[in-house]
């Protein structure tokens, strides 16, 4: 094998640096080491920042904490109808499938949304170079081509059982949720 | 400002956006000077991390200039150039002041399990992140740290992931003097990791991956013995085979939730989402390592379940760690390995890439175009 024939061993204490971090009670290590401490050990184990962050954005939050956090993001706050299914899996713990397969779906319903907001905007999204397709044409022609043909088959395949019968109107549904 | 856009699965732009603003008395703003694609924005580009919104700006490796300081700021002044670590963190809860800056508690209401993170969807607390001209950088006490006179800010970006990442995952694998290391994944982490690893004392550092071009570049850089894994057959017997049919004293998974390599995983983790992706990696680690051996785990997996081993981990005696990088608590340390030149982190970087052509910066760095190792955007 080619790959055995490159790899010759070295003699570790040639290498810079060698050793240098070496530490025989570096086991256990982080973050099970110093200042490792249970709440009973500090002081001040409910400390918080003296400033919480205050404005109206909407937060979503975990209910396994009691409060919002001292600082959050702000970023995109929930909104349509993925909002609406993001307030509803915010009604349970981090422990529930019902808290993460809604976002997952959320996630999905908002890239419709984008696409729509796009348009509202009188923006056609060009979905090609968001894609990065332009480098892949330059460095991966022969996959890239064959990706895009697949996917018209697919396309022109879908189409043409649709045409065909209504009952398959679940799927296509979800077909623009993943692009890929 | 210019900023990045996320749109869905694999679809990212350029757009314009508002300027960001102050929202706390220890908020800063800064003006982005370089900052990089990494491993952990594939999650969200491929779509696999719960709550990211289309909208959000990604990018949690930056560096930049202070241009503005909230008043409670009393570290920083504007002008500083300043490193800022991927984790936001109070450095004052129960967890910061236990040096745990990655889990910290003040920081993510969204969720209890995990920490803030720029630019990294709203389960990481709803930042946006530095993929961007500017970015909002709160607790700016904490945080962002000076860069020191002299340092080249292609170093310095590193500092904010990378290289405490690669650092911490071999100082969590409790690594002991001649101890055989072998790391899974040759992308920026795991190349920085088995670098890492000689210096915590390794005797034999490994590196598994796919991609020929980067196991050439780890040989190189990391001075270690490079596998391609579609190569030498199942890895767990081929490491097995080369360690006397012991196992590895200590395994890293720098792969996390992308891995390819088994079929299965592939399509429950990466395909159906019915796992928080693919397990791939991390199961090859628990069945690589030696009776009683560690694993080091720093490669991502989403909030959910995935499929691995545990009777092994039982069942062999395992210590399982795994974190996201405590930046901070490195930092001191790291800036002492560059600056005297033990570790290069610029050595690294292969593409820079003008912000406004960040759809071709994500294609590349995920698709693993052009030999590309490590991607730096240019606002
Ligand atoms: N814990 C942290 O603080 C932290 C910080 C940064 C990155 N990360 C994570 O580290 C991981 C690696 O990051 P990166 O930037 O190097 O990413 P990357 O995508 O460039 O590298 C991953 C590499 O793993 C290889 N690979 C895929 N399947 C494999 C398998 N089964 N066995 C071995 N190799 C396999 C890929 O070919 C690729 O080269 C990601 O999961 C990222 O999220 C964690
Ligand atoms: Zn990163
Ligand atoms: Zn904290």
């Amino acid at each position: 094998m080619e790959n055995n024939v490159i790899n010759t061993p070295i003699d570790p204490k040639q290498i810079p640096g060698w050793g240098v971090d070496a530490d025989p009670k570096n086991d256990p290590t982080y973050p099970m080491r110093y200042p490792r401490m249970n709440v009973g050990q500090d002081p001040d184990s409910k400390h918080r920042p003296a400033s919480l962050q205050h404005d109206d954005t909407e937060k979503l939050r975990s209910i396994e904490r009691p409060n919002v956090s001292a600082v959050y993001g702000t970023t995109v706050p929930p909104s349509g109808l993925s909002g609406m299914i993001r307030r509803v899996a915010f009604r349970y713990s981090e422990n529930r499938y019902r808290h993460w397969l809604p976002l997952v779906f959320a996630d999905r319903v908002n890239v419709v949304e984008g696409i729509l907001d796009d348009f509202a905007h009188g923006k056609v999204p060009n979905i090609y170079a968001e894609k990065g397709y332009p480098v892949e044409w330059k460095h991966n022609r022969t996959s890239l081509i064959i990706k895009l043909a697949t996917v018209a088959a697919v396309a022109a395949g879908t189409v043409v059982l649709l045409s065909s019968g209504g009952s398959e109107n679940k799927k296509e549904k979800r077909r623009p949720q993943r692009p890929y | 400002m210019l900023a990045m856009d996320y749109r869905g699965p694999k679809r990212v732009r350029a757009v314009q956006k508002p300027m960001p603003e102050i929202k706390h008395p220890q908020d800063a703003i800064v003006r982005v000077l370089r900052t990089c694609i990494c491993g952990s924005d594939l999650h969200l580009y491929n779509g696999n991390v719960p709550d990211t919104r289309v909208g959000t700006t990604f990018g949690h490796e930056f560096v930049g200039e202070v241009v503005e300081i909230g008043s409670e700021v009393t570290k920083l002044k504007t002008g500083d150039r300043v490193l800022v670590p991927f984790n936001i963190a109070c450095g004052e809860c129960h967890f910061c002041r236990q040096g745990m800056y990655g889990n910290c508690h003040e920081s993510n209401t969204e969720a209890t399990a995990v920490g803030a993170i720029f630019g990294y969807s709203h389960t990481a607390g709803g930042y946006d992140g530095g993929q961007a001209e500017y970015a909002r950088v709160p607790y700016a006490n904490v945080g962002p740290t000076i860069i020191p006179e002299g340092m080249d800010l292609d170093d310095a970006v590193l500092l904010t992931d990378v290289v405490p990442t690669g650092y911490q995952a071999a100082e969590m694998a409790g690594i002991q003097t001649g101890d055989t290391v072998v790391v899974f994944g040759a992308g920026p982490v795991g190349i920085m990791a088995a670098r890492c690893a000689w210096l915590f004392g390794a005797g034999r550092v490994i590196i598994i991956d796919k991609e020929e071009y980067r196991l050439d570049f780890a040989r190189n850089y990391s001075y270690c013995e490079a596998y391609n894994f579609e190569e030498i057959g199942d890895p767990v017997v081929f490491i097995k085979k080369i360690t006397d049919w012991i196992g590895a004293d200590c395994v890293i998974d720098a792969v996390g939730a992308e891995a390819a390599g088994n079929a299965m995983q592939t399509i429950t983790g990466r395909k159906l989402l019915l796992q928080a992706g693919s397990a791939t990696a991390v199961h090859w680690a628990i069945n690589s390592v030696k009776k009683g051996g560690v694993v080091s785990i720093v490669g991502v997996y989403g909030p959910t379940d995935n499929l691995i081993p545990i009777g092994n981990v039982l069942n062999k005696g395992l210590t399982i760690r795994a974190n996201q990088a405590s930046v901070k608590r490195l930092l001191p340390r790291l800036i002492q390995h560059v600056q005297n030149g033990t570790l290069n982190p610029k050595g690294l970087i292969t593409h820079r890439i003008p912000l406004a052509e960040v759809a071709d910066g994500y294609r590349m760095f995920s698709a693993k175009l052009d030999n590309c190792i490590k991607p730096v955007l240019i606002p």
